[in-house]
């Protein structure tokens, strides 16, 4: 299904459906990661892959026009650097370990610790918590620094001066 | 979509419920799935949804500019600022363990103040994007 909506996305010309295409998209995925039980995954991925990027992309679609352009020349070259490096990924992946390998290195390292202890450690049942905001807070610290900047960034770029009000006062 | 009366009454049964959602995803992070990214993004949501059905306009008297704009640094400043109370208190930074006499509910102290750093700064950063965006007139 999810094959589907991305086959649907690329024949699409109109920008509004491939929004609201790619939202849809976003729900299958979150159902996969439910599926993979990692929930607090699959409720980023709904409330922001699903909800506010979707109103964001037709926000912005509002702005500039919900037709796609028609392309300038043949895209011969970008589907083959794009191939190629889905055929480097691929060939990646195959040196991974199995799925879900109990004695795969990200299983073997700190896992064990975080699963036993996190609960004694930091009085926090959800273990996903425990990490994110304890155990890895200086990660969490980034990611909030990441969301600050992009939110100062929009302000910089897109906010509307009221260049009278300013210098009158 | 200012006359649609069944949008009207549908937000106002809905909104206050999805912003309550919003804190149970907030408060209830330690236990469940959940925490302040979520959380920011669907009280955010919640906003923007009042905004759809009852213009920007009265969004913006709802929640001002200024609140949001500040509320976008406010939560990173939280943040920092529970580092820097680990600091203070002898500790490392971004240490929980000294925040209290005893070490879990200092963890859990830390916990909860970052995850509220966060959904101040991910909705602050949210509903201003949107207003941003919303509030522009289409070039011609």
């Amino acid at each position: 299904m999810m094959a589907v909506a991305v086959i649907a996305i690329v024949l699409q010309r109109n920008l509004y459906s491939v929004v609201v295409l790619g939202g849809v998209y976003s729900f299958l995925m979150a159902t996969v990661l439910v599926a993979l039980d990692a929930v607090d995954v699959a409720m980023t991925e709904a409330s922001v892959g699903a909800g506010i990027s979707t109103v964001l992309l037709l926000g912005a679609l509002h702005l500039c026009g919900g037709e796609e352009a028609k392309p300038m020349q043949r895209p011969w070259v970008p589907l083959a650097v794009t191939l190629a490096i889905v055929a480097v990924l691929i060939y990646g992946t195959l040196g991974l370990p199995a799925f879900s390998d109990p004695q795969a290195p990200i299983h073997v390292h700190v896992v064990p610790r975080y699963l036993s202890d996190a609960l004694v450690e930091t009085g926090i049942p959800n273990v996903v918590t425990a990490v994110l905001a304890s155990y890895r807070g200086y990660d969490t610290l980034g990611e909030t620094v990441v969301v600050f900047t992009a939110g100062i960034g929009v302000i910089a770029l897109l906010r509307s001066v009221r260049r009278g009000s300013k210098e009158g006062s | 979509m200012r006359r649609e009366p069944v949008l009207r009454v549908v937000g106002k049964l809905l909104i206050p419920y999805m912003l309550l959602f919003a804190l149970y995803v907030q408060f209830h992070g330690d236990f469940g799935p959940g925490g302040g990214f979520q959380a920011g993004v669907i009280s955010a949501a919640a906003i923007i949804f009042y905004a759809l059905i009852f213009g920007l306009p009265a969004a913006r008297r709802l929640v001002p500019d200024a609140v949001v704009e500040s509320m976008v640094a406010l939560g990173a400043l939280l943040y920092l600022g529970v580092g820097f109370a680990g600091l203070v208190l002898g500790g490392n930074y971004l240490d929980y363990f000294v925040l209290d006499r005893n070490s879990v509910t200092g963890q859990l102290r830390g916990v909860f103040w970052v995850e509220l750093g966060v959904l101040i700064t991910v909705s602050g950063v949210m509903l201003k994007v949107f207003y941003i965006f919303a509030s522009r007139r289409r070039p011609d």
